[in-house]
């Protein structure tokens, strides 16, 4: 298999593909999609490469059915997952809730262009941050990773599948069409240095068996179609047999579990990259692509004697409150950089506690934001 | 009748607390009844069954029944069913899903899932009326008729599901009625043993909703008028266009053999993998 | 501690960008380029590319950022080299180019040329009139490209083309590329013809 990569040998690879590698090392075996641009190439590789793992590639009818199928591979013993981009994310989310209060776990990937409605197909935009986290209605928590280079690209998928697999819960991956369509010489991990999780499987017999059951983790063992659990699942409100249920307490039981699971476990879930913080006294916060500009405007500052650091959240849902508090206490400044009109800025203004500053800089016409605008609006503000 | 009993009681949930969700005199419970007995008489083990259904009154039927039970959103159940089959090909697949959500909702996904031949059995239950939200009018509600969103009466087309499902390439096709229960469960036999997409169709009595709204009397009114239009697709043949005006066909409408989705997606991994 | 980061570290930057029309395979010679320079010369490199919404036809370039550090903003801002092989091309993108930056333009489609050095040559008309083919006339800027500069290798160019050429193609392509690599050289000799 030529895209299998055996020894470990700098490669020149595409977001795209480096997504969809990583995917099939964390043991993807389910795909359905449908075409959109900028994140085409990850159903065009893995409709020519999952098929040789013996995994299984369906391009359905929108994205509507995309996501629909994903949950029911999955529910059948699946690692699925799907690819689009803000029009599919869109028409997909009536589902990614069904999967997060029937606790599905699956993969969504979008790769970001510029919107509302089909906007900007081709050109680059983070504005779908806000829809990772609040896109389907109702109440409940989100797992959103984002990627700013080729080789988080292939990290960060097989993050999310473990993530996924371990809370049993749909977690989203945030790329963008810079980060998707760019490519760049990388180093990939070797299969044994890959950690996979799978979701845990119950131990007691079927009788036994609650598929939602509430237990002092919060995360329920996982059964699958067919193995002889005959278990119910439902998008409606459910007991922890998955009936369901009109009855208050049981109610609050269920939606209590989804929040618990996610924020007792925020430790492992939250990951923050940092770069020069040692002894920054202002910081920039990026993540995606624009997280590739800010590292390179704080190095022209670095070199004019300014102590500004780096904080790139890969976590950017659950929002890393606890971390951003401290910063906020330890910083003079913060400049906030996104490709938005301003969607994590506020989150960053909601955990500002302490002394610093929040500034922020944003450009949304479609272009990559360039290291020297960061640079200039740093000086600007400090 | 006790027999019949016995053999329901026997797959359904007893942990679930009953009554139904349907109401008194609903056709519903009698195609739960007839499925349960079809897939009895087919000898299929519990585990082997996923039965996976939308939004509506009809597809509140998984959870009464122990199986491996998926109760999807409005319109999706055959997305998820494609999904739980391409997983798991030696589930035999059944979705249960109503004119509302199989045909408007989810009407993209019953062509494509047809076109696709997968093997998935879907029993549509045409009670004519979006009955669950109080009556409004569905694409299978008749020309003139009555619905809460249809006051001065409906002025739509209403599709025929079993043309639909014909046109958009199922290899099976028929259509029963609540009251013809023993053509309906050889019905449902023949759609699960079928390879690759099958519907039944089944005209399904809503005395409740959809009969009060258009004064079609009670339930037993219903299932006569059914006796009285119901014609088989034999018995039709030997029929004079005019006699056959104001009548709909039942029986195995369409069957034809095309390859499944499944199998072929098996030849597909094959020549990947460069064994074929 | 702090962090000084000197002024070398990152700026050692070479700014390449392949301009033309959908369909002319911009986004493909960007990948064999982006291929050579970071796999076989083993410099850092990035290749981003631009386009229309639609495949054939709009506008269309792919940008390639080398540099010896590593590289974070993926993008160009001055471009130190450019190959526009449309007249929209080579109009759009000719400012973006630095004051000593080389242009260099398909001759046989681009007419009108801007005040400044440009070296042209008939990229089009050679791949029709030599291979038989307009397909490859990206190839063989390829190689003039790897001619006139210093910032890939043959060799490197060569492994590239070998691995990137779709299958079946990879003669005709290197083919194209040694034909790239030779008309610099033809100019010159042609050039110093004219001066007797």
């Amino acid at each position: 298999m030529e895209e299998k990569v055996k020894e470990k040998k700098e490669i020149l690879l595409q977001g795209n593909v480096a997504c969809a590698q990583g995917a099939l090392a964390a043991g993807l075996n389910f795909f359905a999609g449908y075409p959109i641009t900028p994140s085409t190439e990850i159903a065009e590789y893995l409709a020519k490469n999952l098929p040789k793992y013996g995994g299984k590639f369906i391009q359905m009818e929108d994205e509507i059915a995309s996501i629909s199928a994903v949950i029911g591979a999955s529910l059948a013993g699946a690692k699925a997952m799907t690819a689009t981009s803000g029009p599919g994310f869109s028409l997909m989310q009536e589902n990614i809730g069904y999967a997060y209060i029937a606790e599905v776990p699956c993969v969504i990937v979008d790769v970001q262009r510029g919107g509302p409605s089909t906007g900007l197909p081709t050109k680059v935009s983070q504005s779908d941050t806000m829809q990772a986290r609040w896109g389907t209605h109702g109440d409940y928590h989100s797992i959103t990773l984002a990627v700013s280079s080729v080789k988080e690209c292939f990290e960060l998928i097989i993050r999310a599948f473990n993530l996924s697999e371990k809370y049993r819960t749909p977690v989203i991956l945030l790329m963008d069409e810079v980060i998707g369509h760019m490519r760049e010489k990388v180093t990939l991990p070797q299969p044994e240095e890959i950690k996979v999780f799978n979701r845990w499987k119950p131990t007691v017999p079927p009788e036994w068996y609650q598929h939602f059951e509430i237990n002092p983790h919060f995360i329920s063992p996982m059964a699958s179609f067919g193995e002889g659990y005959r278990f119910n699942v439902t998008g409606l409100t459910h007991d922890p047999l998955g009936f369901p249920t009109a009855k208050a307490q049981e109610i609050k039981d269920k939606l209590d579990k989804l929040r618990n699971k996610i924020e007792h476990n925020i430790n492992d879930i939250v990951q923050v990259k940092e770069e020069f913080m040692e002894d920054a006294t202002s910081a920039i916060f990026a993540y995606g692509s624009a997280a590739r500009s800010a590292r390179q405007a704080i190095r022209i500052a670095r070199q004019k004697r300014i102590k500004v650091g780096l904080i790139q959240p890969t976590t950017v849902w659950p929002f890393p409150d606890v971390y951003m508090e401290h910063m906020s206490d330890k910083l003079e400044l913060i400049l906030v950089v996104e490709l938005n009109q301003g969607q994590l800025v506020n989150e960053v203004l909601r955990t500002n506690c302490g002394r610093a500053r929040i500034r922020r800089l944003n450009r949304y016409d479609g272009e990559l934001i360039t290291p020297d605008e960061i640079f200039k609006r740093l000086r600007e503000v400090r | 009748m006790e027999q019949m009993t016995k053999i329901t009681y026997r797959y359904l949930r007893t942990k679930k607390k009953f009554p139904s969700v349907w109401c008194s005199g609903c056709g519903i419970g009698i195609v739960f009844g007839t499925l349960i007995r079809a897939i009895d008489n087919l000898k299929l083990g519990k585990d082997q069954i996923a039965l996976v259904s939308g939004i509506g009154c009809s597809s509140r039927m998984p959870v009464y029944a122990d199986f491996n039970t998926l109760h999807t959103t409005h319109g999706r159940a055959l997305a998820f069913a494609t999904g739980v089959k391409m997983a798991k090909p030696e589930l035999s697949v059944i979705v249960i899903t109503g004119d509302g959500d199989g045909l408007a909702i989810g009407g993209n996904h019953f062509i494509h899932t047809a076109r696709r031949n997968i093997d998935i059995t879907t029993i549509l239950l045409n009670n004519n009326t979006y009955a669950m939200t109080g009556g409004q009018y569905s694409p299978c509600t008749p020309f003139e008729k009555y619905g809460t969103t249809a006051p001065f009466g409906n002025v739509e087309r209403p599709f025929d599901p079993c043309d639909l499902a014909k046109g958009s390439g199922a290899v099976f096709v028929a259509r029963g009625t609540t009251y013809h229960v023993i053509q309906l469960q050889k019905l449902i036999e023949k759609a699960i043993v079928k390879k690759g997409f099958s519907l039944v169709e089944v005209v399904c009595h809503c005395p409740v909703i959809y009969g009060r709204l258009n004064r079609e009397g009670s339930a037993v009114e219903m299932m006569k008028w059914q006796r009285k239009h119901a014609v088989s697709i034999e018995s039709a043949q030997r029929m004079s266009p005019e006699k056959l005006k104001d009548k709909f066909l039942t029986g195995v409408l369409w069957d034809i053999e095309f390859p499944e989705y499944c199998e072929e997606y098996e030849k597909v991994i094959a020549r990947a993998q460069g064994r074929s | 501690m702090e962090h000084v980061i000197k002024h070398t570290e990152f700026q050692d930057i070479y700014e390449i960008r392949l301009s033309g029309s959908g369909g002319q395979g911009l986004i493909f010679v960007g990948t064999v380029l982006a291929e050579a320079i970071g796999i076989y010369d083993g410099k850092n490199v990035t290749q981003t590319q631009s386009y229309g919404p639609e495949a054939r036809g709009g506008a269309s370039r792919s940008d390639i950022v080398v540099s010896r550090s590593e590289i974070y903003y993926p993008k160009t801002t001055k471009l130190d080299l450019l190959l526009a092989l449309t007249q929209e091309a080579c109009d759009q993108y000719c400012l973006a180019l630095k004051e000593d930056g080389i242009l260099i333009i398909d001759s046989s489609l681009v007419t009108q040329l801007p005040l400044r050095e440009v070296l042209g040559f008939p990229f089009t008309q050679i791949a029709k009139e030599k291979l038989k083919t307009p397909i490859v006339a990206n190839i063989i800027a390829l190689g003039t490209i790897g001619a006139l500069t210093k910032i890939v290798s043959k060799k490197a160019l060569i492994e590239a083309v070998k691995k990137r050429a779709p299958k079946g193609t990879e003669e005709l392509n290197l083919k194209a590329l040694e034909l790239g690599f030779g008309l610099p050289r033809k100019r010159r000799n042609r050039r110093s013809r004219e001066k007797k």
